[in-house]
C-alpha cells in the first residue's frame, strides 16, 4: 500500500513538473512569424456540433488562411481544464484560448502568472466590484463576448410572428446570468412585436447537469406545448435535444441555439440563434498576427455578425416573406441603435 | 384532460427511478452497496442506443442495453466479491469508467462527443402524448418491477438467501449457502434491471446523449434509502420523487414558490429518512462489508 502511494506520488510530481518544462527549441527558434495558438475546449470536446466545433472551425481557418500553428487540447471532466491552459502557457504560445465561460477564473489566474502570454476567453464572465462597476479583465486577456440578447431578441420576434399562440416558451439550462441574458432578449423581442403576448420561461435546474439532461428538457417542453404554446426557444445545451423530441412528438416548433440545429428535428426547427464562435476565434488569432491584440472586452453582436438567426433553404418554408421582412427591419433597427435590447 | 396529462408525466418521470431503485434494492439487500446505479443506467442507455442503431431493432437494442448493464455489474461483482475491493470506491470508479467509455465510443463510432444518431424506439408509431405513455411496455414493466422484487425477496428461496447474505453472511455460510454465488447473481441481476431504466431514457429521446442519466441513479439510491430497503415503500418513494419533479416543472415560473425549493424536496426527505425520523433506518446489516 505504501509502495503504491509512493509510486502514485512520484508520478504526480513528475506530472506537475512536466507542466513547467519549456521545450528547449521552442523559444530559440528564429522569428519565422507564424502565430502559435493553443485552444482548450470546453466539456464535451470536439463533435459537440456547437461551441467546440465552432472554435475548431475558427482555429482551422486560421491555420489555412493565416498560417497559424494551432494546438487543440480536450480536457475531460473537471479539474484538468486549468492544466490544459497552463501547459500551453508554459510552452510559450502566443495566444491561449479557453472555450466557454467555465474557463473565466482559470484564465484570470494564469494571466497574472504569465503576463507575457496573451489569453482569450469565449463568454469570459466579467465580475463586478462592490460598487457595481465592471472589473476589466487583466491587460493580457481579451474577453470574447457575444450579445446573445440581440440574437435572442430576433428569434423572440420571429417566434411570436410565426406562432399562432399569444404565449411562447423558453427552456433554459442552468439558471445563471448567461442564460438569463438569452431569456431577457427573447422576452423583449416578443414584447416588441406583440406587447400583450407573454413568455413562459423555465429552467432545467440550478447546476451544470441542467445542460445535459434531455429527459428533463423533454418534459419541460411537453408541459409547455400541452398548455397551448407552439414555439419554444431553448438555450440549454444537450438538454435542448429533449425539447426537439417534444416538438417532433407534438408537431410543434422549436428554436435551436449556438449552432444551426435544423438536423435535430427536420421540419420542426423554426430557426436557430447562432453564435459566431468560429468568427470570434479567428478574429482573436488574426489580431495577434497583426499585432493589434489588446486586452479588454470584444463584444460580438448583430452589427459584427457575431450573433444571428438561421434563414436558409431548410426553414424558408416555415417563415413567410412578410415575417422575414419584419424581422430584418428589426435587425436593422438594433444595428442602428434605434431599438434598445435589454441584457438582463 | 390536464389531470391525465400530469399523471402521465409523473409516470414517465418515475420509470427510470423505478427500474434503478429495483436494481439497487436487490444489490443492497444482498449486502453490496449500489453506488453503481448511475453507471448501470448509462450503460443500459448506451447499449440500447448502439444495439438499436446497428441491428435496427429496438427489441434487440433493449437486449443489448440489458446485457451491457449485466456485464458492468459482473465487473463490479468480481471486484467487490472476488477481490474484496471497497464497494464505494469501486462503484465510483465504475461510474467514471462508464462516463468516459461512452464518450470515447461515441467519438469512435459516430465522430460526435455529444450524441448518437437517431434510433427507432419501442412502441414507435403510437403517436404522441398519452397513448405513447400508456402503450409503452417499459412503463408497465417499471410499475411491475418493484412488486416483482417484493415477491422475489419474500416468496422465493433465492430471495430468502439474498436477505440472509445481506443480513448475516456468516450465518448464511454456516447453513451451507454459497454467499459469493448469491451475491454475484444479485449484483448481476441488479445491473440488468437498472439498465432497463437507462434504456427507457434512450428510447424516450430516440438517441443516447452523453451524460443523459443526469444523476437519476443517485436519486434512485435515495429512493431505496427513503423506502427503507422495502420494495413497496421504495415504489412509493420513487413516485413521491417523480411527483416533486412534476410539480417543480409545472409550477416553475408561475407561482411565488421558488422552484429550487420544490426541487430539493427529494433530497431533503432522504436526509430526514437517513437521520432516522419516522422509525429506525433498516439498512441490511452486512451492507458494504467486503469480508463475509
Amino acid at each position: 500500500m505504501n509502495r503504491l502511494l509512493a509510486v502514485i506520488g512520484a508520478l504526480l510530481a513528475v506530472h506537475v513538473a512536466l507542466l513547467f518544462v519549456r521545450p528547449g527549441g521552442a523559444l530559440a527558434e528564429p522569428a519565422v512569424k507564424s502565430v502559435r495558438v493553443g485552444i482548450v475546449f470546453d466539456v464535451g470536446g470536439r463533435g459537440d456540433k456547437s461551441f467546440n466545433d465552432g472554435a475548431y472551425e475558427g482555429g482551422e481557418r486560421a491555420m489555412r488562411e493565416l498560417g497559424a500553428e494551432v494546438t487543440f487540447i480536450e480536457p475531460g471532466d473537471g479539474t484538468d481544464r486549468e492544466a490544459g491552459l497552463r501547459l500551453l502557457a508554459a510552452e510559450g504560445v502566443d495566444l491561449v484560448l479557453g472555450i466557454g465561460f467555465i474557463f473565466t477564473d482559470d484564465i484570470a489566474t494564469l494571466a497574472r502568472e504569465y503576463p507575457n502570454t496573451r489569453f482569450g476567453g469565449i463568454d469570459y464572465a466579467l465580475s463586478t466590484d462592490a460598487a457595481g462597476n465592471v472589473v476589466p479583465p487583466p491587460p493580457n486577456v481579451t474577453a470574447l463576448k457575444f450579445r446573445e440578447e440581440e440574437g435572442s431578441f430576433l428569434v423572440g420576434a420571429l417566434a411570436v410572428l410565426v406562432g399562432r399562440s399569444k404565449t411562447v416558451g423558453f427552456v433554459g439550462g442552468m439558471d445563471s446570468p448567461l442564460i438569463r441574458k438569452f431569456e431577457a432578449g427573447y422576452t423583449a423581442g416578443v414584447k416588441h412585436v406583440c406587447p400583450e403576448c407573454t413568455v413562459v420561461a423555465q429552467y432545467a435546474g440550478v447546476t451544470p447537469v441542467a445542460f445535459r439532461n434531455p429527459g428533463r428538457g423533454k418534459e419541460l417542453a411537453l408541459s409547455q406545448y400541452q398548455s397551448g404554446i407552439d414555439v419554444i426557444f431553448h438555450a440549454s445545451g444537450s438538454t435542448g435535444l429533449g425539447v426537439f423530441e417534444a416538438a417532433r412528438a407534438q408537431h410543434k416548433l422549436a428554436i435551436g441555439v449556438d449552432a444551426d440545429q435544423f438536423n435535430e428535428a427536420p421540419g420542426f426547427v423554426l430557426t436557430s440563434m447562432v453564435k459566431g464562435v468560429d468568427a470570434a476565434v479567428y478574429d482573436a488569432i488574426k489580431r495577434v498576427r497583426d499585432h493589434t491584440f489588446q486586452g479588454g472586452v470584444s463584444a460580438f453582436g448583430l452589427a459584427e455578425n457575431g450573433v444571428g438567426y438561421v434563414y436558409d433553404a431548410n426553414n424558408r418554408a416555415l417563415i413567410p416573406d412578410a415575417v422575414r421582412a419584419r424581422v430584418e427591419a428589426i435587425r436593422a433597427g438594433i444595428v442602428a441603435g434605434r431599438i434598445k435590447v435589454p441584457g438582463k | 384532460m390536464i389531470a391525465l396529462l400530469i399523471v402521465a408525466q409523473v409516470l414517465r418521470i418515475s420509470v427510470p427511478y423505478l427500474f434503478a431503485a429495483a436494481g439497487g434494492l436487490l444489490s443492497e439487500r444482498a449486502g453490496i452497496v449500489a453506488l453503481t446505479l448511475e453507471g448501470f443506467m448509462a450503460a443500459g442507455a448506451f447499449g440500447a442506443a448502439i444495439g438499436t442503431h446497428y441491428s435496427g431493432s429496438p427489441a434487440l437494442g433493449l437486449g443489448a442495453g440489458v446485457a451491457a448493464g449485466a456485464l458492468l455489474a459482473s465487473v463490479h461483482a468480481m471486484a467487490t466479491i472476488r477481490f474484496r475491493a471497497d464497494q464505494v470506491v469501486c462503484g465510483i470508479a465504475l461510474n467514471l469508467l462508464v462516463a468516459g467509455g461512452c464518450a470515447f465510443t461515441l467519438r469512435l463510432a459516430f465522430d460526435s462527443s455529444s450524441n448518437s444518431p437517431r434510433i427507432a424506439a419501442l412502441g414507435e408509431g403510437l403517436g404522441s402524448g398519452l397513448a405513447a405513455t400508456f402503450a409503452n411496455p417499459l412503463v408497465w414493466g417499471a410499475f411491475a418491477i418493484l412488486p416483482a422484487m417484493w415477491w422475489l425477496l419474500y416468496r422465493t428461496r433465492f430471495g430468502l438467501r439474498v436477505r440472509a447474505v445481506g443480513e448475516h453472511p456468516e450465518a448464511a455460510t454456516s447453513v451451507g449457502i454459497g454467499v459469493p454465488r448469491v451475491r454475484y447473481l444479485a449484483v448481476i441481476l441488479s445491473g440488468a434491471i437498472a439498465a432497463l431504466g437507462g434504456a427507457y431514457l434512450a428510447f424516450d429521446q430516440h438517441k443516447f446523449t452523453d451524460g443523459m442519466t443526469a444523476g437519476r441513479g443517485f436519486i434512485a439510491i435515495a429512493a431505496v434509502i427513503f423506502g427503507r430497503w422495502e420494495p413497496v415503500r421504495a415504489l412509493g418513494a420513487c413516485l413521491l420523487f417523480a411527483v416533486a419533479e412534476t410539480v417543480q416543472i409545472r409550477l416553475q415560473g408561475s407561482t411565488a414558490l421558488p422552484s429550487q425549493f420544490v426541487e430539493m424536496i427529494p433530497y431533503a426527505l432522504t436526509i430526514v429518512a437517513l437521520a432516522g425520523f419516522g422509525g429506525k433506518s433498516a439498512a441490511p446489516s452486512a451492507l458494504g462489508r467486503s469480508e463475509g
